[in-house]
């Protein structure tokens, strides 16, 4: 579940529009929660999030997404190691804190994320920001491979997933796939669009094996 | 978890960024400190400074504006440099150190264009490859600076998003490095951005105040009562500031662009009406709404348009050491006018504002108070701008 923010530097165009978009209609951090508990969503919710906003909700933010229905939190702009305060508070729950692991990240500093992690460990695939792409980046088996030997928690993998052959062949490798821009973009032409996509996703998975 | 002691400014400051450009972040650090080690490193830096640049900047007396403040006002005259503002002193540097790291490609992101314009510049003499973000609207509003920019080989990448200005183009310039951060290096233009580009841009810019400081004890005899500098992201500010914070007879007085006036929400003012906030990964103050989202800034002058501030300005002002007051858009259009009059020196818009907050003091100091001046560039760049301003506005 993203929560927009105005100046998101690590989101590709599909992004930076739909929350430019949002934040035109008055979304807020707030609203996005009163969605969650609208949505009463039998699978677990992730808040995707820039740190600014969340800094603006208060210190009990946290507790308020929890009571409605988020699971867990991740934050685009605080890397392991970045702000130990803040990220105690956000590791003391009761949200999962998901932290990310780059195509870049040393096998050391792989460890030391792993470690600092909760629920899962969101594998960036590629070098960049968000968006859609048409092939899985080659180094991708090799980063999921090193990021296993370190790491126990499930791995899933994002940026450039978009189609459910590159959720098929990502899925056969990785613990879970995220896909954000192709699902916005289809969401631009309608919920009945987005409701396909993410139909023909969850089949490709299933087929898979994941 | 390891941190980097020397990261923050108090509170301010860290290291807010995606996990992928930490790595390049530490490499950075590494390939500074090694620099910085290094005398040939050193070597070279000054020698491009002394025969390129045209360093030291002089220090010019300005008896006529001084008689008009009622002090002795010294002019240090960044505007003289190479490319016509300080900009060019860190540029040069980074270019330097980028090339050690063996990066040939440079981003850089610019708002008036001086960055644009000096690393551009630098990215020429040094045989670099060069693209810089400007935002749209600085686009139009400096349309010498993006030819200035591609007749020296810089790819000129214009950005639409947002507020089409200074903040707008810094995203999109670490968008860019976030894919391309293996082979190419983000030449920072202010001492704003991720550890350590804060601490580095204040280094290679604290020369400034190294060279007045010696320059005032040698011609007046004695130190600044204050030194005046305009802040934008601050780094002509912080440059001027570093050599005499030690001096504590010295105040040290930042202006920032109120716009249409502090209390109209139009203005770029992040540390005199600001809150602290996380953007372009360093936590400072910033201009923002009671949600977390980016409140866009204002100011007659590109170079100052940016909601948010160097950190250690952020702690300069929470530690008491610097004072931060604001001048609108209306005042440094005079400021502008009133150097060129009286001194026949024609500052930019961003020193303006400098200069009018000084103008704006006449009976603040003592008759043989000095006062410190930072012209931080020359105005030529805005001429344009401002006849077409003074048109409309149907003064004559």
């Amino acid at each position: 579940m993203g929560v927009p923010f105005s100046d998101p530097l690590a989101d590709g165009p599909v992004i930076q529009g739909s929350s430019q978009q949002a934040l035109d209609q008055g979304m807020t951090l707030e609203g996005t929660l009163a969605l969650i508990a609208e949505a009463r969503s039998a699978v677990p919710i992730v808040l995707f999030t820039y740190l600014n906003p969340l800094m603006a909700a208060g210190p009990d933010v946290l507790a308020r997404a929890a009571r409605q229905g988020a699971h867990g939190i991740l934050i685009t702009d605080l890397p392991v190691g970045a702000d130990p305060a803040r990220e105690a508070w956000l590791g003391a729950g009761p949200l999962e804190f998901v932290r990310l692991v780059a195509p870049t990240t040393p096998p050391a500093r792989m460890a030391e994320i792993a470690r600092h992690g909760r629920g899962f460990v969101y594998l960036i695939s590629r070098l960049g920001v968000t968006g859609m792409q048409e092939r899985v980046a080659a180094a991708l088996p090799a980063s999921i491979a090193s990021l296993r030997e370190v790491c126990t928690l499930p791995i899933c993998v994002g940026f450039g997933i978009s189609t459910p052959a590159q959720a098929r062949e990502v899925g056969a490798l990785a613990d879970g796939v995220v896909v954000g821009s192709a699902l916005v973009k289809a969401a631009e032409s309608g919920v009945d669009e987005a409701l396909a996509l993410v139909r023909s996703l969850r089949a490709a998975l299933d087929e898979g094996g994941a | 978890m390891t941190q980097v002691a020397t990261d923050r400014f108090g509170a301010f400051g860290g290291r807010y960024v995606p996990e992928t450009l930490v790595p390049a972040l530490d490499a950075l650090e590494v390939a500074l400190a090694d620099a910085l080690a290094d005398p040939a490193f050193e070597r070279e830096l000054t020698h491009l400074l002394e025969t390129y640049v045209g360093r030291p900047s002089i220090l010019t007396e300005a008896p006529r504006f001084s008689a008009l403040v009622g002090a002795q006002v010294w002019l240090k005259r960044e505007d003289l440099n190479h490319t016509g503002a300080h900009k060019i002193n860190n540029a040069l540097a980074q270019a330097l150190l980028a090339r050690r790291m063996g990066k040939r490609r440079i981003i850089a992101e610019t708002g008036a264009g001086q960055h644009g314009v000096a690393t551009a510049t630098v990215c020429a003499r040094l045989g670099l490859t060069c693209v810089v973000y400007m935002g749209e609207e600085d686009m139009r509003r400096q349309e010498l600076n993006v030819f200035r920019m591609r007749l020296m080989g810089a790819t000129v990448v214009p950005v639409t998003a947002g507020t089409r200005t200074l903040k707008d183009a810094t995203s999109e310039a670490i968008r860019d490095w976030v894919t391309t951060c293996e082979d190419s290096h983000y030449i920072i233009g202010s001492v704003v951005g991720p550890a350590p580009y804060p601490r580095m841009v204040r280094d290679f810019q604290a020369l400034i105040g190294r060279e007045a400081r010696a320059q005032m004890l040698e011609r007046a005899g004695r130190l600044p009562r204050s030194v005046v500098a305009c802040v934008g992201g601050g780094s002509n500010a912080m440059g001027i500031f570093h050599a005499f914070v030690p001096d504590a007879g010295v105040e040290l007085i930042g202006v920032e662009a109120a716009g249409e006036g502090v209390e109209t929400g139009r203005h770029s003012a992040s540390l005199t009406k600001g809150e602290p906030g996380v953007l372009h990964g360093t936590l400072s103050y910033l201009l923002q709404d009671a949600h977390g989202q980016v409140h866009p800034a204002h100011s007659i002058s590109a170079g100052l348009d940016y909601p948010g501030v160097g950190p250690e300005h952020a702690w300069l002002k929470d530690s008491g050491r610097a004072q931060y007051v604001a001048v609108t858009d209306d005042e440094a259009l005079e400021g502008f006018g009133l150097l060129g009059r009286l001194e026949g020196i024609i500052p930019a818009l961003e020193t303006s504002h400098a200069v009018a907050w000084v103008a704006a003091q006449a009976g603040r100091w003592a008759a043989d108070d000095a006062v410190l001046l930072c012209v931080s560039g020359r105005g030529d760049k805005d001429v344009a701008q401002v006849a077409a301003m003074l048109e409309l506005g149907g003064a004559s």
